[in-house]
């Protein structure tokens, strides 16, 4: 009899100990951080994304809150099949909460698809298809950073209006690439420009020459380059040694970061016109957070991509105290009901189609002559206030939005 | 003959329980590419024609597959029979183009094909190129079983692995798997003996292509993707390192071989490029010291075919 109302009493206490933190699943707060370690799109991302994410958990205060937050982190290659591989076996195995970065479109539409069967919560920061908040949107997603019709007002926008009316693409053959031209076409028909031509291009291509003289023969007055991270660096190195801005031509880098830019050299990139939401040298507060993530990424300044990470995984765990569950679907429905506010991104929000958005600015790079400490290499063209920088919720065609 | 039953039931209760213990998605994995490798073996450890082509049916079945569950609607059994299909009738015509030539030559032919059909898929539409076939529904197999659930689909796999397994263990064994092991140790001589080689060798290609093209459909199911990587030639140089490091012309071989390609490209993952280095070292070791593969060595061991 004794016995048995002891071992009731245990049983009762270690229910109400798993009450009190009953909605953390198995009482830890897992975060895969997976995106390109090795290839092209390293420098983007790659282990900086993962030292941002570090640093979020830290400067929440996770410790100290008493929640257990740990870090995954994979190399999905750019490969679809890789990173829905990794998404499956994160969600089965390991018990992956949340999965954040992911570049490289054709694989962030993969794991989209992984996390809304698992009812996981997905953030991509890193891959740019307008279609995660489009016809792609799901429950579990939310598109953090850039996306491809945000690139193309931008930066596409702000060329027609400057007088390049006519385009000729160079597109990187996948989701990501295709994705953009399009959006960026579409641009161009709208404000009265021509496109004349595009050719695709495979993923992570050293030898663009090819492709560069048929841009020429087109005779475009712009060249657009749907591409990104190596592909892109290549494609303007290769261009210039074919002379096609010195005839004439004018290059237009369609996403560029500051890695790509740092990459090139300031000799070649300068002049180039580009969209991002972040540059470390904005604020103070971008200014202080940068310099402590360069200390720690070996010198190298943040991309937007790795201010991206910092910020959504901030969001998420703000998110993950006020529902006290980090239960996917939840916690999405969470980080959409709660105002976002950080201090690189300043104050923002999530729609209803999972599309975060803040300002988006346009920049112009340096020249060699004006650039005064390392890293000095933007300046701020225009700034496009948040409610415009983005696809208006209603023409994407998500059906979450009604 | 009594000791490979015992070894194939064994191997069969092994792969039955094994999801309790380890994460089932990895062990369908580990069946496709056994099968793979297995349809593979039969051409090369049986037939002596070595193939450097063979993703081309492993990829082909899996869009075919994908393509039509998720674009036209295909129940999964007609889906896997399709990409089958889709695998064999391309083994016809390649098979048709390769076999004229032997040894070295075969091999370059069957790359040169693959490669092309390789370059289709990458720009034909319907594969989606880069981004690969996704999204493909698993659907409901014969109406009634939802192959959504883990475990129906794990069985599902594992009654097409045993299926495609048996089907190779009796063509081995039939006249027409003599008659291949003839050829494979002297083609001239089969020939006086009478036998049309060409259609012997012929028959065994296309075989063995439609076996791989049940793998690649069930493949595509499996992982509800079809992508490039299945058509790439660095696949038909995976299936020949699985069959080798397993032990060529053995039954069990490329399914050992197969566990232990996949276990490696799995657990050592997070070395990124380094695992092909990691293949290459196990390859060369294996090379030089145990020839016959994990399965031919302890065959010799027990002085029993395995």
């Amino acid at each position: 009899m004794h016995a048995t109302r002891k071992l009731s009493g245990a049983v009762i206490l270690a229910l109400a100990a798993m009450g009190a933190q009953a909605q953390v699943s198995d009482g830890v707060i897992k975060i895969g951080v997976m995106n390109d370690m090795s290839s092209l799109y390293a420098d983007i991302g790659g282990p900086g994304s993962v030292t941002a994410a570090r640093m979020a958990v830290e400067d929440f205060g996770a410790a100290k809150k008493g929640m257990k937050v740990e870090i995954l982190s994979a190399d999905h290659q750019n490969k679809p099949d890789v990173g829905s591989a990794i998404a499956r076996q994160w969600y089965d195995v390991d018990k992956v909460d949340a999965i954040f970065d992911v570049p490289t479109s054709s694989v962030a539409l993969a794991v989209n698809q992984v996390t809304r069967d698992k009812g996981k919560a997905f953030i991509v920061t890193g891959a740019a298809t307008s279609d995660l908040t489009g016809k792609a949107c799901s429950p579990n997603t939310i598109h953090w950073l850039y996306d491809t019709w945000m690139l193309a007002n931008g930066t596409g926008g702000a060329i027609v209006k400057t007088g390049g009316d006519s385009w000729f693409f160079i597109t990187a053959d996948y989701a990501f690439g295709h994705a953009l031209e399009r959006d960026t076409a579409e641009v161009v028909k709208k404000n009265g420009g021509k496109v004349l031509g595009a050719v695709r291009a495979p993923l992570n291509t050293q030898d663009f020459s090819s492709f560069l003289l048929q841009a020429q023969a087109s005779k475009a007055k712009i060249i657009g380059l749907a591409n990104a991270g190596g592909d892109t660096i290549n494609s303007i190195k290769q261009a210039a040694e074919f002379g096609i801005v010195k005839g004439g031509q004018n290059l237009a880098g369609l996403l560029v970061f500051i890695t790509d830019v740092h990459g090139l050299g300031l000799q070649t990139a300068q002049g180039l016109i580009l969209t991002e939401n972040f540059y470390w040298d904005m604020n103070d507060q971008t200014r202080a957070w940068s310099k402590r993530f360069a200390a720690r990424n070996g010198g190298k300044y943040p991309s937007m991509d790795h201010a991206g990470v910092y910020s959504a995984v901030l969001h998420y765990l703000k998110a993950v105290e006020a529902a006290k569950t980090d239960e996917g679907t939840k916690i999405i429905a969470q980080m959409k009901k709660m105002p976002t506010d950080d201090p690189l991104f300043g104050k923002g929000r999530v729609r209803a189609d999972g599309r975060k958005i803040h300002p988006a600015y346009l920049f112009e790079v340096k020249k060699p002559s004006e650039s005064k400490y390392p890293y000095d290499y933007y300046k701020v063209r225009a700034t496009i206030p948040a409610e415009q920088a983005f696809r208006p919720e209603k023409e994407g065609g998500c059906p979450l939005v009604k | 003959m009594r000791h490979q039953k015992i070894a194939l039931v064994i191997m069969a209760v092994l792969f039955a329980l094994a999801p309790l213990a380890v994460y089932p998605v990895f062990i369908m994995k580990v069946m496709t590419f056994a099968l793979f490798a297995c349809a593979f073996n039969l051409l090369i450890g049986y037939g002596g024609l070595l193939s450097f082509g063979h993703a081309m049916f492993l990829g082909t079945a899996g869009y075919a597959a994908a393509h039509s569950a998720k674009v036209w609607g295909f129940p999964p059994e007609l889906a896997i029979l399709f990409g089958t299909g889709a695998a064999a009738l391309l083994g016809v015509v390649t098979g048709l183009l390769a076999i004229r030539r032997q040894g070295i030559y075969f091999a370059m032919i069957t790359l040169a094909l693959a490669q092309m059909i390789y370059f289709y898929y990458l720009q034909v539409k319907f594969t989606g190129g880069e981004d690969g076939i996704q999204a493909v529904p698993r659907g409901t197999l014969f109406g009634f079983i939802d192959l959504s659930n883990i475990w129906a689909m794990y069985y599902t796999v594992l009654v097409i692995f045993l299926g495609g397994f048996l089907a190779i263990y009796r063509v081995i064994h039939s006249p027409f798997g003599q008659v291949l092991k003839c050829i494979r140790e002297n083609e001239p001589r089969a020939i006086s003996l009478g036998y049309d080689t060409t259609r012997y060798k012929l028959l065994a290609f296309v075989i063995s292509a439609t076996l791989a093209g049940l793998a690649g459909a069930t493949k595509a199911l499996v992982f509800q993707l079809a992508s490039l990587t299945d058509v790439h030639w660095t696949m038909s140089g995976e299936v020949v390192l699985m069959t080798l490091l397993g032990g060529l012309g053995t039954i069990f071989g490329p399914v050992v071989g197969a566990l232990i390609i996949i276990s490696m490209e799995n657990y050592l993952a997070q070395l990124g490029a380094w695992v092909t280095i990691v293949q290459g070292v196990i390859f060369v070791v294996c090379v030089l010291t145990f020839r016959r593969g994990v399965i031919g060595e302890l065959a010799s061991f027990l002085k029993k075919p395995l």
